[in-house]
């Protein structure tokens, strides 16, 4: 039995299907994003385990309870927002402390509560102010002590780094993890970020429409994407993206062929056309393979990515260090068979 | 000194110039704005004035004729006429017992209107339901609904209940009629609230009315102000309920100063008249400058940041 569990949850507004049929299963102490891109319907189910909407059919289970249509307050969950809505009349230790309040805990308790989790969070010194007196940075803290002060069986994040600046951003993606790894709490993370979807994650659901494309570890999903949609979302830059047909045993395109294993062919029976995906860091430099011209340089520090326009279209490499050779210029590029990510074009699912 | 610096930065002097007559420019400006506004405020203020220095006046000196000169020798005498012993119709006691009734009406009408219109809007921004906001549409009509209009039927309904003619009468008039602005106010007022604060809230275990008293009302300072001087002028210097659900003893003050100048036995004194029309807009002026800067305060603050 898992710490949380969703069984086949639909919701439909009117005509629109926002879900369709999710199942997701979350063991304690796991770290699980929902992740994908706005409208794909990540908020709403988040808003369900929340209790702050309810589904049209199917149920969702905290530890061996359905809650599917208990009030939020009785689902001992707790939740940070994405524009933190901490209470502007009350100060810091009031916010944090409102929760324990509506449970009736006693003040000293209460005190003791909001000194543990302000040490916690390093938010001693701000415990007077009020929220408007307060920096994002800070306000994210006392929105992440709010929650953490009453001990929930589950967690719930939506969105909650996305008001924040860039360099904020990493720092607070950090703390979040650190917290996880020291309270061991069940976390439910909404985001669009794949980068926070990646570190963060024990376990993430990448959704689209309203359906769960991939549910897996974070290295499943990126090594094995299970759709092409995952294999775009994830991985930054996305993943170049090859239209290809059948060509004797293996693949073509453009009159190219394509490097493929013996394990990658003999999965290709049913389907005629093929997406062959390979992601930029796959690609590199070498003194032979597929030639092409040099289109753009973007430098990033620590590596370099290159736009090489080739007979099988625009490729992005993403190479360590700095490039040598300069727009313009007549490259090679390599790739291991390994490497390629087949998706059947019609059905957009793996093959292999 | 001056002529040193010229010598040593000749470029100095066309700039000053420039920014001279830049100066010279925004004084000019500055002028014909303070000359405006102090007209405008003149020619506002001349009533009251008037007002105010005839109800000073004997009669003597008002019949002397000239309407702008300060009273000659200042009594208070007519002010105290008008409040305890000028006639309004066949009833010489003077104002005292209609600002009583207005009192008693304006209070309880005027904090059950606002009380009610709070809770409204509350549940018309943040608990809504199927059709709340059919619901808020037809209440808006009322906000532009002709008040003659709901005289008749109104009337019967306060014989219906048994309270026409009373003060309990006048109350429920202005509490009804006074809550479709009350709600347009704190429903418009709390749309600017954010939804997640009423989530994070509900999720702390709070309920509906606990969210109300421990966050929304302590965020509704500036509404709850622009509301109260709202419905305590609206009410306070309402004539057409008054004059129409009153009774003998239940007429407010707006009423009674209308009698009070229609009631002349010889000779029509202004000053009381006057002193009377001082008395009968006191409380609202009071008002006005007590809570006046909460109220263009409130009226700014479109949406509360979080």
């Amino acid at each position: 039995m898992g710490a949380l569990s969703i069984r086949n949850v639909r919701k439909t507004y009117g005509h629109t299907e926002i879900l369709k049929g999710i199942d997701i299963e979350v063991e304690g102490g796991e770290f699980l994003i929902l992740v994908g891109p706005s409208g794909c319907g990540k908020s709403t189910l988040l808003s369900m385990i929340a209790g702050l909407d309810t589904p049209t059919s199917g149920s969702i289970h905290i530890g061996d309870r359905d809650v599917t249509y208990l009030p939020s307050k009785d689902r001992d969950i707790a939740m940070v927002f994405q524009s933190y809505a901490l209470y502007p009349n009350m100060n810091v230790a009031q916010n944090i402390a409102f929760g324990l309040e509506m449970r009736k805990v006693p003040k000293p308790e209460r005190d003791a509560a909001v000194d543990r989790v302000a040490k916690m969070l390093q938010i001693s010194h701000l415990l007077d102010r009020k929220p408007g007196q307060l920096s994002g940075g800070q306000r994210q803290r006392v929105a992440m002590g709010r929650a953490l002060a009453r001990d929930p069986k589950l967690f719930l994040f939506d969105e909650p780094l996305s008001n924040l600046d860039a360099k904020l951003r990493v720092e607070m993606r950090a703390e979040i993890k650190l917290l996880h790894q020291r309270t061991k709490t069940t976390t439910v993370y909404v985001t669009h970020d794949q980068v926070e979807a990646m570190t963060l994650g024990d376990r993430i659901a990448v959704m689209k429409d309203g359906v769960v494309q991939q549910f897996g570890t974070p290295d499943d999903i990126y090594s094995r994407p299970a759709t092409r949609f995952v294999a775009e979302f994830i991985g930054s830059p996305a993943m170049n993206m090859i239209s290809s047909q059948r060509a004797g045993t293996g693949l073509a395109a453009h009159g190219v062929e394509l490097l493929l294993t013996d394990a990658q062919r003999g999965r290709l029976n049913g389907s005629n056309e093929v997406i062959y995906g390979l992601r930029p860091e796959n690609l590199s430099f070498a003194d032979s393979g597929l030639a092409g011209t040099l289109a753009m340089i973007e430098p990033t520090g620590p590596e370099t990515y290159a736009l090489v326009d080739t007979p099988i279209g625009q490729l992005t490499a993403r190479v360590p260090g700095k490039v040598v050779h300069r727009v313009g210029e007549r490259v090679q590029l390599q790739w291991n068979a390994d490497d390629a990510h087949l998706f059947d074009s019609k059905t957009e699912a793996r093959v292999a | 000194m001056s002529a040193v610096v010229q010598n040593h930065l000749p470029a100095a002097t066309p700039a000053a110039r420039t920014e001279g007559s830049v100066m010279n420019r925004i004084n000019f400006h500055r002028v014909v704005l303070w000359g405006a506004l102090l007209l405008f405020a003149a020619f506002f203020l001349t009533p009251l004035y008037v007002m105010l220095t005839t109800s000073l006046k004997d009669m003597n000196e008002i019949r002397a004729g000239n309407l702008l000169a300060l009273p000659q020798s200042p009594s208070l005498a007519s002010w105290a006429k008008a409040w305890s012993t000028a006639c309004t119709g066949t009833d010489c006691g003077g104002l005292k017992p209609f600002f009583m009734n207005s009192v008693f009406m304006v209070v309880p009408a005027v904090l059950v209107s606002t009380a009610i219109g709070a809770i409204n809007g509350y549940v018309l921004s943040k608990w809504r339901f199927r059709g709340s906001e059919v619901m808020f549409a037809m209440m808006l009509f009322g906000v532009f609904m002709p008040m003659q209009v709901v005289l008749l039927p109104m009337s019967q309904i306060l014989g219906w209940l048994g309270i026409a003619s009373s003060i309990w009468g006048l109350i429920v008039v202005h509490v009804v009629a006074g809550l479709p602005s009350t709600t347009l106010f704190f429903r418009n007022y709390y749309v600017g609230l954010p939804d997640e604060l009423i989530k994070a809230a509900m999720l702390d275990g709070a309920g509906f009315w606990r969210i109300f008293w421990r966050i929304v009302l302590p965020l509704s300072t500036p509404i709850l102000v622009v509301t109260l001087i709202w419905q305590f002028t609206n009410i306070w210097n309402d004539f057409l309920y008054g004059v129409v659900f009153s009774g003998i003893d239940s007429k407010p003050i707006t009423v009674a100063l209308n009698n009070l100048s229609n009631t002349s036995s010889t000779v029509k004194e202004y000053n009381v008249d006057m002193a009377a029309a001082m008395i009968a807009a006191l409380p609202t002026l009071f008002v006005y400058i007590v809570a006046g800067k909460y109220f263009v305060r409130g009226l700014t603050a479109g949406a509360v940041k979080g």
